[in-house]
């Protein structure tokens, strides 16, 4: 059963830009994806939409709708009343390129600022080996599909221009904290993370984890376990001496600070 | 229409207020398109912590009406000050202080919660509008987040904890002496009783159920594999943690539920209800 669907679209780019109008038929089932696309065949052939596998996996079609960060193609018309106008603007955190295109390459940047994972020494059979349970923990993180929403809707660089330099944001915290629990890891970056990934800039009002359209539980099973993790490293006088007596567990051994 | 030249042009200064009205970012003048009532929760939160405060404060330094035989309040618990007959478990080492005893206790608790993870989201949101909601810009100019004195201390958080546990200990024992009646005879009940004990379940629920908690048992770990004990106990903390939040806010409910009561007991507004 099809209607009409009022929509705003943000076009423009940095020059300036507004919200236009558009009222497109949609039928049963057809996500905002579908939508805009009729949009763009039928009304507006120059509106730019980044997009790719229709399926929540590639992270590409990244925009805000009603105000809300989320994946074009996972939000279902369904979700809103049919008379309601759904409007859909470019992610705000990012420097927009065109109408619904912005510029993630900041995420890229931070990427390379990320010490690569770095294993030990193979084993006398030539194999590297690491326990079930293990692996296990970080695979929650490694369902990420990289849209950059965390990054787009965390406020210390959508709210803050100049924190952009000094920090990595959610998606990278994931990784540090992805890497810190590796069974075979080598390299120790608990003071990179506190420092030129700016983790301390967090203040943990978990929006990152509201937003992220895998429904990783970034802030508790990343950023606060990589915060502790800080905290043992920097500030804990009692971890401190523990290390210094030797009755500290020995888990970290091996590892060298980057 | 701008093309992707847009990219060379990113590069520039920006004003260090330069949130989502920068220069590079899509012009919308709105702070937020969201249509929903985003301001509902950061609003509650707000009314809800405050009337506590309000009323936790006014208790902590009344300095009466905290022990009603045999039951103390668990803002009192334990009472070291100069506290009155049957209050004293564990005596009056700060006899002297000349405030409320209160006011020697309830730094702990209150430090275990103004640094505790989830309270932290809640009052900056709520408190601080850093930020009010999801997508909602905030109203400060500059953010420095936890870099910085004072903030910089909710890295203690884990230390509040270890005297958390020690404030559930504390309560557990005085749970237990509520199993008795005036007269210090045991085996006696009555809703006071009741509610000390669902208190104290929440306080170990919330205490439990802590980040750092699952940090310390296990969390630090980078090979579950070898220790299977401790892996266990982090699988067990984990699924409390889940519902930290939970606990956080029934356990501000029945604490202040339960010193209300005492308090009335101890006023003589109404006789305890004996179960047995």
């Amino acid at each position: 059963m099809g209607y009409d669907l009022k929509m705003r679209v943000w076009r423009g780019d940095q020059s300036g830009g507004e919200l236009g109008d558009y009222t497109v038929e949609v039928s049963e089932g057809e996500v905002v994806l579908d939508a805009l696309h009729r949009v763009q065949a039928t009304q507006a052939g120059d509106l730019a939409i980044r997009w790719n596998c229709k399926a929540g996996k590639c992270g590409s079609c990244s925009a805000e709708i009603n105000g809300k960060p989320r994946l074009l193609c996972m939000t279902r018309l369904s979700d809103f009343e049919e008379s309601e106008t759904i409007t859909v603007t470019p992610m705000r955190t990012f420097p927009v390129i065109r109408d619904l295109v912005t510029d993630v390459s900041y995420n890229y940047e931070k990427a390379k600022e990320l010490p690569y994972f770095e294993p030990p020494p193979r084993d006398s059979d030539g194999k590297r080996r690491m326990a079930q349970i293990d692996v296990e923990r970080g695979q929650e993180f490694r369902k990420c599909i990289e849209c950059f929403l965390c990054q787009n809707t965390c406020h210390v660089v959508r709210d803050h221009e100049d924190n952009k330099p000094a920090f990595a944001g959610p998606r990278f915290f994931l990784r540090y904290a992805e890497l810190d629990m590796h069974p075979l890891d080598t390299h120790d970056r608990r003071e990179l993370a506190q420092g030129a990934a700016g983790l301390g800039m967090c203040n943990i009002t978990k929006c990152c984890t509201e937003v992220c359209p895998e429904g990783i539980k970034i802030t508790d099973n990343a950023i606060i376990p990589m915060k502790e993790r800080v905290a043992d490293k920097k500030f804990d006088p009692l971890v401190w001496l523990g290390s210094k007596i030797g009755i500290r567990n020995k888990d970290n051994d091996g590892r060298t600070e980057v | 229409m701008a093309s992707t030249d847009a990219r060379q042009s990113k590069v520039q200064s920006v004003p260090s207020s330069a949130g989502v009205g920068g220069p590079t970012r899509a012009r919308i003048n709105a702070k937020t398109l969201r249509t929903d009532r985003w301001w509902l929760t950061p609003l509650a939160t707000f009314l809800v912590f405050f009337a506590f405060i309000v009323y936790a404060t006014f208790r902590a330094f009344y300095g009466h009406d905290y022990y009603s035989a045999p039951y103390l309040s668990p803002f009192y618990s334990p009472c070291l000050g100069d506290c009155v007959g049957g209050a004293s478990d564990f005596g009056r080492p700060f006899q002297a202080f000349p405030l409320s005893a209160a006011l020697i206790v309830l730094i702990f608790p209150l430090g275990f919660r103004l640094t505790c993870y989830y309270y932290r989201k809640a009052y900056y949101r709520a408190f601080w509008l850093s930020p009010p909601a999801c997508a909602v810009a905030e109203p400060h100019q500059k953010y420095s987040g936890e870099t910085r004195f004072p903030l910089i201390l909710q890295n203690v958080h884990r230390y509040f904890w270890y005297a958390a546990v020690v404030v559930g200990v504390v309560l557990t024992y005085d749970v237990v002496l509520a199993f008795r009646n005036e007269q210090d005879e045991w085996g006696h009940m009555g809703l006071g009783t009741l509610l000390m004990l669902v208190n104290v379940v929440l306080i170990w629920l919330y205490t439990l159920s802590c980040h750092s908690c699952r940090h310390a048992v296990g969390g630090r770990l980078r090979h579950f594999s070898k220790h299977p004990v401790r892996y266990k106990m982090w699988t067990f903390v984990s699924k409390l943690n889940t519902r930290h939040a939970q606990f956080a806010w029934y356990s501000l409910f029945s604490v202040a539920l339960v010193d209300l009561y005492i308090y009335l007991l101890a006023a003589n507004v109404f006789d305890d209800p004996r179960f047995f």
